[in-house]
């Protein structure tokens, strides 16, 4: 029942773009099709699950040992980047059609913050590697939810005949006021 | 090649982060619930990106190009660590409030874009004016938020109260769907502006 409870709060309640305010970057820069933002959601999901495990094992065996916990901003930032480096090498060798889809969303993913978002998350809020597991998944799920829901909003937002001043950004932002709206109905569902 | 008065001057209107450039946009809907938040993010951001963009301009000539981005990633890891240890100590309220935001100002594309376009290819003087003019955009930009939703969401602009006790505050603006709309049609409206004082 908790891991089912921390799932439905990372993809709806506290959904990581419309309720944490993570990820806004991609978020205004990829929906414009819906097939380029699943594609970064899937990059998304599948590095930060990988970057939660190595940042989490890295945290309880390197840094608290050591009380190096002040460190972690800097450790966590470089183990990232380096992850992707090395998540982007092993796809290019041993799966090239993976590549070809994700492949051009990876490098964008060492500045998302989501990911090291979710991985200072994890460590902060004390969930043991389980639970570390299924709320990056949730997570990723819901960052691809919400990427996806918009991209269809501005699909349909392009051939609409509105002030040159409010096209692109802002409507976008506005647009996301409402899908938030929208999310918040779903607050105190489910407590953790 | 630019005046220094000129280096200064972009960030403010311009060029400036928030508004034009749309960069650093997670802390601008996140922290802004109040005036006093948005200013003290703002204030850790120039920080940042000043001494940062002062030492990536120093290292210049010695970094090889192909790990200059790893580089420059601990040279902001260093400082955000520096901000988060000196908010932690010396306003440990305004620490709590900007919470997971502050590590994440190593992310923050302002200062990496500032480091990638601008203070690798030139020298001190310019890059600190560089710092200098984007970090005061930055700080107003995240203010300016934070007043408007600030006064509409409680009444009140830095704690004290302005609207008077007839005001009902839109509680709206205080939540997360207030700071994408408050920060969608701002955008907007500086568009406008901007378009009818003519700057492009």
């Amino acid at each position: 029942m908790h891991l089912l409870a921390i799932i439905f709060v990372a993809i709806l309640s506290n959904n990581i773009v419309l309720s944490q305010f993570l990820g806004i970057c991609p978020y205004l820069g990829v929906t414009k099709r819906i097939d380029t933002s699943v594609g970064m959601g899937m990059a998304v999901i599948f590095v930060m699950t990988m970057a939660a495990i190595v940042t989490w094992v890295l945290d309880l065996f390197l840094l608290q040992p050591f009380g190096l916990e002040f460190l972690r901003t800097i450790a966590f930032i470089l183990v990232i980047a380096g992850l992707v480096q090395l998540v982007e090498m092993i796809l290019k060798k041993t799966n090239p059609a993976l590549f070809r889809a994700l492949g051009i969303y990876l490098p964008l993913i060492t500045t998302n913050c989501t990911i090291l978002g979710v991985a200072l998350l994890n460590v902060q809020s004390g969930h043991n590697i389980i639970e570390t597991v299924v709320y990056s998944i949730a997570t990723g799920i819901g960052f691809t939810l919400a990427m996806v829901i918009m991209a269809g909003i501005r699909e349909r937002l392009e051939l609409v005949n509105m002030s040159n001043y409010l096209k692109g950004a802002a409507v976008t932002l506005v647009s996301a006021g409402i899908l938030s709206l929208a999310f918040m109905g779903f607050k105190g569902m489910v407590t953790l | 090649m630019s005046t220094l008065a000129q280096e200064f001057s972009k960030g403010l209107l311009k060029e400036n982060p928030t508004f034009r450039l749309l960069l650093g946009m997670c802390p601008t809907l996140a922290i802004t619930t109040s005036a006093f938040f948005g200013f003290g993010m703002g204030v850790s951001v120039f920080f940042v990106l000043l001494c940062s963009n002062i030492v990536i301009s120093v290292i210049r000539n010695f970094v090889p190009d192909k790990v200059r981005m790893p580089a420059y990633i601990l040279v902001i890891a260093t400082f955000v660590t520096i901000t988060d240890m000196v908010l932690n100590a010396f306003v440990p309220e305004l620490h709590k409030a900007l919470g997971i935001f502050i590590p994440l100002i190593v992310v923050n594309c302002i200062i990496m874009g500032r480091a990638e376009a601008f203070a690798r290819k030139n020298n001190v003087i310019r890059s600190i004016l560089d710092a200098l003019g984007m970090g005061v955009g930055v700080t107003m930009s995240l203010t300016l938020v934070g007043i408007i939703r600030e006064l509409f969401g409680a009444g009140s602009i830095f704690g004290y109260n302005i609207m008077g006790t007839a005001f009902e505050p839109m509680g709206v603006l205080a939540t997360p769907p207030g700071a994408f709309i408050t920060l969608g049609i701002l955008l907007g409206l500086f568009n406008y502006a901007f378009k009818r004082l003519g700057i492009e």
